[in-house]
């Protein structure tokens, strides 16, 4: 089952390595991970998403609670996140199939980057799966690369870590 | 003042007085200000940098405070790594200080660079790269703060050259340390506590298994105390060894793989085992699931990874282990566990008499059984890695004496710079060093540290001239026979320890013990028992 770990450490050099030795440690294999500074620029906020059963995360958020640079910990239940991943996309587009892939674009809330003669680049922010599928909708009309973020998550409503 | 200086002023201001280390190119300028504290802190140069870790653990585990080494960069550094990775697996409070290559040309791979923090990630509970000497003050302050408190461990600064020769103007050292990230639990959380309370009280045939924790909060008293006034009996790991007195009526002996059968008798018959201070290592509980199953359980740590991270507990109760032993003899009611111990009971001292097949030479168990005999109450008895360990951990008679090994990494080697640690922290107490001849190899060089500091240390060897316990496992199935093991090309180590001027003498014969004891343990200075042991012998007997 898919997680997601949100943790708040100081924003400082190491520290992410240090993260992420804790799961080669173990052998915990990381899905996705994003990390960004906070408001508070002394910390910064590392979403990682594990696919792991409930004791092994368990674990996982007792061995990152121990580290001294991880302020906090919490494991976002799936139900009460928003979580976004950003695309980037480069496709292929003549003049005529221009059209279609701006309609796409359109229904699923992308938004045209840059373009040239010849292609189009697309940023979209959106859920994981939304991502997944517009990148396959994008798929036939030639994709020449993408790059994408790993998902960041915050609690729906007032709730904060 | 200097990095330098702000360093060993921090030093100083926590109350440092022994260093254990190897001087080299990276820290000439800190090894200058070591030199002018020489009254307040005694130096001690180790023959190879893994001993000043073992060092500082020895010097740790009788002291109460936090050993310190300090080695130079590149191979200094990466020697001192198993030092930093035993000190981590027994949870020892140590601050490792490494040299490190200017911070101009850090990355540039320069002569003897090595990413040590790196390195040392997966097994040390912090570290610092010092990157301006303005931060040291609170580098250090932290340092010891997080090394001793809430479960111990190691911490490492690594400190580049050029930040020991920064000038600081009029730096700051603080009184206090507030890390927003680490704030250890230590009280115990009163619903939980008020769960075992009630689970001990209903208990029928209750047993404490205490570990090295115990030992690291400082609890000993505390846990005597709670198990006399419940009446209840109590086995040990390894680590927890020494806890209790072998011939305590309440002591059924060390578990696991290697243990007492009483006290794996006292595991299987229970119906509640309280762990104290333990992490449910895989020698010590062989099978969590079983455990589990079998029977309810309390498992009172410090650090809350480990309560569910090798078996699951009925009860956690995360805390110290002195504050909750105290809380709980307060307010548990003892339960009737007269029939419990007399059942137990003849397990123990069958096991307590039992004796031992023949072999040639000198019986290992038997002699473990008459050293004990033979040492003052309050010796340290820092024990090798090997058989030499196991049958020490079994048959040792222990009274009143500290029983200090590498129970979790199993580090051969650790034993003697072990007890050099003891002996320079409190050279008044006696301290005596059990070996095999393998794992004496691995450290013997540090003999000449015995020599230099003049240090009254008994070393005794027990040689079977094999790796023994891997020997053992070798001759028997799925193996097929003992290779790699024979200690051939062993250097007359009567002639080589006599080469330090420290003597020695041989022991081939089983009655000759207590007689040989008797002279090496009270000889004046530094001596050498050789014990003979057959190569047959082994630690399942």
């Amino acid at each position: 089952m898919k997680q997601t770990i949100s943790v708040i450490v100081e924003n400082r050099a190491g520290v992410l390595s240090k993260i992420t030795s804790l799961f080669s440690k173990r052998a915990f294999n990381i899905e996705s991970l994003a990390v960004g500074v906070t408001d508070d620029p002394t910390l910064s906020r590392i979403t990682i998403i594990v696919d792991s059963g409930n004791s092994v995360v368990e674990q996982v958020e007792k061995q990152l609670n121990k580290l001294v640079d991880v302020v906090k910990v919490r494991v976002l239940n799936e139900h009460s996140i928003i979580g976004r991943e950003l695309l980037l996309i480069k496709v292929n587009a003549t003049v005529t199939t221009r059209p279609d892939i701006m309609t796409i674009c359109e229904i699923c809330g992308a938004k045209i980057a840059d373009i040239t003669a010849n292609t189009l680049t697309i940023e979209l922010s959106a859920e994981s799966d939304k991502v997944a599928s517009f990148e396959e909708m994008m798929r036939p009309f030639g994709i020449m690369e993408t790059a994408r973020t790993g998902m960041i998550a915050l609690q729906k409503g007032a709730a904060k870590i | 003042m200097t990095g330098s200086q702000i360093f060993v002023q921090g030093l100083i201001n926590e109350g440092v007085d022994r260093v254990f280390g190897y001087a080299g190119a990276t820290i000439c300028s800190l090894m200058d200000e070591m030199m002018k504290v020489e009254d307040t802190i005694r130096y001690t140069l180790v023959r190879q940098e893994q001993n000043a870790g073992h060092m500082a653990s020895g010097y740790a585990r009788v002291t109460g405070k936090t050993g310190v080494c300090m080695v130079t960069s590149g191979p200094g550094a990466t020697n001192l790594i198993t030092g930093i990775a035993t000190a981590y697996m027994d949870s020892i409070p140590m601050v490792a200080v490494t040299g490190q290559v200017p911070t101009n040309l850090i990355g540039r791979d320069i002569f003897q660079e090595v990413d040590i923090l790196g390195a040392v990630t997966p097994f040390i509970k912090h570290s610092y790269l010092v990157k301006d000497a303005r931060e040291l003050p609170n580098i250090v302050k932290e340092a010891f703060y997080i090394a001793s408190t809430g479960r111990p461990g190691p911490v490492l600064i690594d400190f580049p050259q050029n930040i020991q020769d920064q000038e600081v103007k009029d730096p700051v050292f603080p009184d206090t340390v507030h890390i927003r990230g680490y704030n250890p639990s230590i009280k115990g959380n009163g619903r939980q506590l008020t769960h075992v309370i009630h689970a001990i009280s209903e208990a029928k045939k209750p047993v404490i298994c205490a570990g090295g924790g115990v030992f690291l909060a400082h609890a000993e008293e505390e846990l005597k105390s709670f198990a006399h006034e419940m009446n209840i009996p109590v086995v040990t790991t390894m680590m927890g060894l020494s806890l209790l007195d072998t011939d305590d009526p309440l002591n059924m002996g060390m578990i696991g793989k290697f243990g007492n059968r009483s006290a794996n008798k006292a595991m299987v018959k229970a119906d509640l085992l309280i762990m104290i201070g333990m992490r449910v290592a895989d020698r010590a509980i062989m099978e969590p699931n079983e455990v589990k199953r079998r029977l309810t359980t309390i498992h009172i740590d410090v650090d809350s990874a480990e309560i569910g991270k090798n078996m699951e507990a009925n009860i956690p109760l995360v805390g110290d282990a002195g504050i909750i032993l105290n809380k709980l003899s307060e307010q548990c009611t003892a339960p009737d566990t007269t029939e419990w111990r007399a059942f137990l009971k003849d397990y123990r001292t069958e096991e307590l008499g039992r004796d031992f097949p023949e072999h040639p030479h000198v019986s290992p168990q038997r002699f473990m059984r008459k050293l004990g005999r033979h040492l003052e109450e309050g010796t340290a008895v820092c024990v090798d890695v090997g058989q030499n360990q196991l049958w020490a951990c079994q048959h040792l008679y222990m009274h009143g004496i500290r029983f200090l090994t590498s129970g979790g990494l199993g580090t051969m080697g650790y034993g003697l710079p072990c007890g050099i640690g003891v002996k320079i922290a409190q050279p008044e107490r006696k301290t005596v060093v059990i070996n095999g001849d393998g794992s004496f190899q691995m450290s013997m060089n540090e003999l000449a540290v015995v020599r230099a500091n003049k240090l009254d240390l008994k070393i005794i060897i027990i040689r079977n001239h094999v790796l023994g316990l891997v020997h053992q496992s070798q001759v028997r199935a799925p193996f097929h026979g003992a290779y790699g093991v024979d200690l051939e090309g062993d250097p007359d180590f009567e002639a080589l320890i006599a080469s330090y001027g420290i003597p020695s003498t041989v022991l081939e014969d089983d009655d000759k013990t207590d007689e040989a004891l008797e002279a090496f343990l009270n000889s004046e200075g530094p001596q050498v028992l050789i014990v003979n042991v057959d190569p047959m012998c082994s630690t399942t007997e």
